[in-house]
């Protein structure tokens, strides 16, 4: 599904391609989705945003956090989310691995222009969180007749 | 004790993959924390968008899989604007030491994490000796 999004199109695909290789070089700046605002790669939680023709949704991999302590604020195209991690460690045991990371997180997203910010939606499902937000009606794509 | 195999990802159907929908074939590997208390073995795993119907739990002999699929389905007309999130398969194994009981195998999954606990054989349960003087 997400692999797929990209796979459709090859002109997306070879521009990722060529993000990836300027990441490389100068490191994550270049990210799309937060701008200079953007987090290195691996960066709690992993983001996916997805368009269409009238809406933006983005996803948030979250997994084990309390939904109601999430806050979700949006001020004109930039979407700000931040919440906290908790992960209970077990005093008595012996750990040989600890990948997972918890904690305070926060992540920004810039949204395409058209976007409008009372027009939001979130859910958590699964360990994801899932904001749709609406685009503004004037912004979409319309037939013109030739009269 | 469990220790890691590293697998390469086996790509789905036929094999046939152009360099463009390399995406779609790659596995994620779920993070993990691994821990062992007296009782046996507990590893959560971080897979966020599996639900129950997609989660792939197995035993093979002495390896367990780890396997889970994401059951988010997008609008068909939607395109990617950032991807974090490359894959919809989830994918890790491990070797499971003899003085587990891989047939007494819990699991859960909750909110995109899954608990699997790994007893281990009582017999081999760390018991106290006392000294006697």
């Amino acid at each position: 599904m997400f692999g797929s999004l990209y796979s459709q199109n090859p002109l997306l695909a070879q521009f990722r391609r060529l993000e990836e290789e300027l990441d490389e070089v100068f490191g994550s700046s270049t990210s799309w989705a937060g701008g200079i605002r953007s987090l290195p790669p691996g960066t709690f939680p992993a983001i996916n945003v997805g368009s269409t023709e009238d809406c933006v949704t983005v996803y948030l991999f979250a997994p084990g956090i309390d939904a109601k302590k999430l806050d979700i604020a949006i001020q004109q195209n930039l979407l700000t989310v931040s919440g906290e991690r908790e992960i209970p460690h077990d005093e008595k045991a012996t750990y040989y691995r600890q990948e997972r990371s918890g904690g305070e997180f926060r992540r920004v997203v810039i949204l395409p222009d058209d976007v409008d910010p009372d027009r939001v939606e979130a859910s958590y499902r699964d360990g994801v969180v899932q904001i749709a937000v609406r685009r503004r009606e004037s912004a979409r794509p319309r037939q013109i007749a030739i009269r | 004790m469990t220790t890691e195999v590293t697998t390469q990802a086996v790509p789905a159907g036929n094999g046939k993959q152009s360099p463009l929908n390399a995406g779609s074939t790659t596995t994620i590997r779920p993070l993990v924390d691994i821990f062992e208390t007296a009782e046996g073995i507990t590893l959560h795993a971080d897979m966020p968008g599996v639900s129950k119907d997609g989660l792939n739990l197995r035993v093979e002999g002495t390896n367990l899989l780890v396997e889970g699929t994401i059951g988010i389905v997008p609008d068909q007309q939607m395109s990617a604007l950032h991807a974090d999130i490359r894959s919809t398969l989830y994918r890790r194994s491990f070797v499971l030491g003899g003085e587990l009981e891989a047939e007494k195998i819990d699991a859960n999954l909750k909110d995109g994490i899954l608990t699997v606990r790994i007893p281990k054989r009582p017999e081999l349960r760390p018991r106290k000796i006392e000294v006697s003087s």
